[in-house]
């Protein structure tokens, strides 16, 4: 079991400046949840397949939703979140969406 | 721990020899070495799951197959289940038919290895679901007189070979 302490893994989301920005326009994130049925390994194995990311960063972010119970794994246009959100439940991860 | 089962499983295997019963060929290939039980096993599932996708859809031991997208807009979930659900479940019956058809063959294609991971994971939701399986259950030795002591036994197979397939795709 990897420390509790681990720094939160990082996925960069499109961050326009300012509180005033209208509500359309702030980013989505999509959020991958623990459960105690897809295993660790598979779960790398998706974030990698998905995104591109690297081993190491697919790691940080499984161990992230199982120790925390929940990462933001993408974001971004709401199109661009339905569309990841999508290919997360058609692997069976369970994947919610919601504004940044 | 979800994997202790697949991991401490691997172990055993690795120590005293057995070859991986899911492993990479030099051409990109993926052979199995999979008992004549293990192939029936996996032949039966997936129809299994199929019935009862065809049958009752809205079945609770189906609930991890479709998950909201949006947990507190009802419209926009609405919306996203009109636009997707059919094509998400398409894909799942896709990738148990295959699992079924090529559960007797010695070698896979990578994208035939990919359905095979889908596959797996749908058939582990769902039972898992209705076993209503925790992290403890990896770590509980199976009691052969339990009630669900077979449907278990098949939960920590599929477990430990998903895990191994996980493995040998990750080799590419």
């Amino acid at each position: 079991m990897a420390p509790a302490t681990l720094a939160p893994a990082e996925v960069e989301v499109e961050q326009p400046a300012g509180e005033d920005v209208p509500e359309h326009e702030r980013p989505w994130i999509v959020i991958v949840w623990n459960d105690p049925i897809n295993l660790m390994s598979y779960v790398t194995f998706v974030f990698q397949k998905l995104f591109g990311y690297s081993r190491e960063k697919a790691t940080k972010l499984m161990l992230q939703v199982h120790e925390e119970g929940k990462a933001v794994v993408s974001g971004g246009q709401r199109e661009k979140a339905e569309h990841d959100v999508a290919r997360l439940h058609a692997h069976g991860l369970w994947a919610t969406m919601r504004q940044d | 721990m979800p994997t202790a089962s697949g991991r401490r499983c691997a172990r055993i295997r690795a120590d005293v020899f057995v070859p991986s019963p899911i492993e990479r060929t030099r051409d990109g290939d993926f052979r199995l070495r999979l008992s004549d039980a293990e192939r029936e096993l996996l032949r039966a599932l997936p129809g299994e799951l199929l019935a009862l996708l065809a049958v009752d859809p809205g079945d609770p031991t189906l609930r991890r197959l479709s998950p909201a997208a949006y947990e507190d807009d009802a419209e926009a979930e609405g919306e996203f289940r009109r636009l997707m659900q059919d094509e998400l479940m398409e894909g799942r019956r896709e990738a148990l038919r295959l699992l079924a058809e090529t559960a007797a063959r010695d070698r896979l294609t990578a994208e035939e290895l990919d359905a095979w991971l889908r596959a797996l994971t749908d058939l582990r939701l769902a039972l898992g679901t209705r076993l209503e399986v925790t992290e403890e259950t990896y770590e509980r030795e199976i009691d052969p007189r339990d009630p669900e002591a077979y449907e278990l036994s098949v939960f920590a197979y599929l477990s430990w070979l998903q895990e191994q397939a996980v493995e040998a795709a990750m080799q590419s």
